[in-house]
Formats: C-alpha cells, structure tokens, sequence
C-alpha cells in the first residue's frame, strides 16, 4: 500500500507551472515537424513530397522499404521519368516509369503510360476501369533521389500499429516522468 | 542527464544526423564525374507494319544496339535504365514517345554491349499517322544511385523512317 502513498505524493507534488512548460515545449516540437513537412510541400511543389516504396514492381532499382524524394514542377513529362500517380478510385499512390507519352499539338495535354521496371506487361491493368492513359492531373510528383531503407519504419507502423502506440505511449511516459 | 536513456538519444541523433551528412556527401560526389558514353542503333528490318481493326498504326521492327555506357558508372551507382524510345510529331500530337525495349544494366562490365532484338513493347500510333514518316531514336539511361538523386541523359540518332505503304 506503500507504493500508492508514494505515486499520489509524486502525482501532488507536479508543479502546475512545470507541467506546463513541458506540454509548451511539446507542442513546440510537434508544430515545428509540421512547419518541416508543409514548407517540403511548397518547395517541391506536390502533396507529398516524400514517398515510401510499398512494393517490388520497381526492384531492383527501387525495393520494399526505400524512400522517394518527388518534386513536382510544370516541365512536360517524358518518358522514361519515375512518376507517382494516384488512380481515381485508389488511395495508395503507385510509383512507377513513365514509357509512352503522346503530347497533343493543341492543348498541351499528355497522354501517359506507365510500367513498373519489374512487371512484365504494363500499367493498364491497374488504371481504373476504361481508363487506357494517365494525364497530368493523376501525377503527383517525379522521383528525384532516394534513400534506402529509411522507409522500413513508415512500413511497420502501418502494417503493425501496435508498435505506433507502444512507441507513442514510451515516449509520453519518458516525457512525463523525467524529473527536468 | 547522463542516465542511460539521454546518452542512448543523443548517440541516435548523432548516428542518423551523420548517415544523412554522408549520403549527402556521397550524392553530391556524383556530380564531379563527367562521363562520355557512345551509342548506336541500326534498323535491321520492319517485320510488319499494319492497321490494326481499332483503326491505330502498328508496326514491329528488329533493331541492332551497340553502345559504350562504361563512363556512367560511379562508385554511388548502384544500376543503369536504359531504354530506346521512338520519337515523332504527328498532326494531332506535337511529340510522340514510345518505348521500344528497356533494359537493365547491374554494373559496368556489362555496360559495353551489343545487342539484336526486336522491340518488347508494341509500337503502336494514336492514328494512322505512320506511313513515310521520319522518326528518331533516342537511347536513354536513367542512373540510379545506391543512394541520392538521380539522374537522366539521352543520345539522339536521328534519321530513321518507315515505309511508305503497309506491309
């Protein structure tokens, strides 16, 4: 009985003020993540300026667990450039290599199909239903440079978010219970 | 603030920040290497050329490619994309681009090779735009790093056309 005399004096002896200072300082690193992330938005110029290879389509250039850095800018796409694209209908943006394009001489608009380099026919399997060609507004962004395996922790959070809230709640009991 | 828990976070923020300084370093060192790779392409045969029921021109052709793609290697290199793509202007579409074969080369030994093939992808026009015109074929690589940013060059031979009536 002992130990809950204990745990209530330390729960009483938190300074208001103290605590305060910590969900400010908290907050101030939470806010400055988010300031990091929407400042690379505007930079390179698409929503999600990093991306993180969810499947082999593309080894052995790109595998499972690497990330993309994308840049986006009103250069016409050619082929043979890495595009992310979204399919109407699918929430998980594909990463894959552009191989045909047609330009129309009129309006500028494009034609796009793409491949992954590791699968054997191409795309039009995945694009929505009738759908023959990609154009620019499906296109998020090029892939400009990678990081290898970085993306490996993205990946297992998603895929067992347990570990997201053990990891959440270590550091949260860590921040609570330091004594500065 | 020497407990086992503050020392084990400042060694991980130290560790990553120095990862991410020398992928960057290694990224930028690709910059400092000019290479001068050769290539050519020759047009053995046109196999078929013909109107396909949807109304599109298609047409299937054996090429001969030889080229010396050595000079591209770097030690951040960790493959080479190649492709060769057809490119031409029809009246409808102010560029055309459509890969005729891809291929990827896993390190420098094998950049310097010679190759007859006809092409993995179907050559096929939005329209029947093709008969009698003249085409480019450009040799692409895409390098791609073992770490960093990528980068693109092409070869442009020009000088390429098909026949003048189907076959």
């Amino acid at each position: 009985m002992g130990w809950i005399g204990d745990a209530v004096d330390s729960i009483k002896s938190i300074q208001i003020r103290q605590l305060l200072t910590q969900a400010v300082s908290l907050g101030m690193i939470v806010t400055s993540a988010l300031i990091i992330w929407k400042a690379l938005v505007c930079i390179t110029g698409s929503e999600s300026p990093v991306v993180v290879v969810l499947s082999g389509s593309m080894e052995p250039g790109f595998k499972r667990g690497d990330i993309l850095f994308l840049h986006m800018s009103k250069d016409p796409i050619r082929s043979g450039e890495i595009v992310v694209f979204n399919v109407d209908g699918r929430e998980i943006p594909i990463v894959h290599r552009v191989i045909k394009v047609h330009e129309r001489e009129d309006s500028g608009e494009v034609d796009v199909l793409t491949k992954g380099d590791n699968n054997n026919g191409d795309d039009r399997l995945l694009y929505a239903q009738g759908q023959q060609w990609l154009h620019r507004h499906h296109i998020m962004g090029r892939a400009v440079g990678f990081l290898p395996y970085v993306g490996w922790v993205t990946i297992i959070m998603t895929e067992k978010p347990i570990i997201k809230y053990i990891l959440i709640g270590a550091l949260g009991l860590l921040v609570i219970t330091s004594k500065d | 603030m020497h407990s086992f828990v503050y020392r084990l976070n400042g060694l991980l923020t130290f560790s990553v920040t120095i990862l991410a300084i020398m992928c960057a370093i290694t990224s930028l060192s690709d910059n400092l290497h000019t290479p001068s790779p050769s290539a050519e392409i020759q047009v053995m045969n046109i196999n078929w050329f013909q109107k396909q029921p949807q109304g599109n021109d298609e047409v299937s052709l054996t090429m001969n490619i030889s080229a010396d793609l050595q000079t591209l290697f770097t030690w951040n290199t960790k493959q080479l994309f190649i492709f060769v793509a057809a490119e031409y202007e029809t009246p409808k579409n102010s560029l055309n681009q459509v890969s005729l074969w891809d291929a990827i080369i896993p390190s420098k030994e094998h950049a310097k090779f010679w190759i007859h093939t006809s092409n993995k992808y179907r050559f096929v026009d939005q329209g029947n735009n093709l008969r009698g015109k003249e085409f480019n074929l450009t040799l692409h690589w895409h390098v791609m790093p073992k770490t960093g940013k990528m980068f693109a060059d092409k070869i442009v031979l020009t000088g390429y056309s098909f026949p003048e009536e189907y076959r």
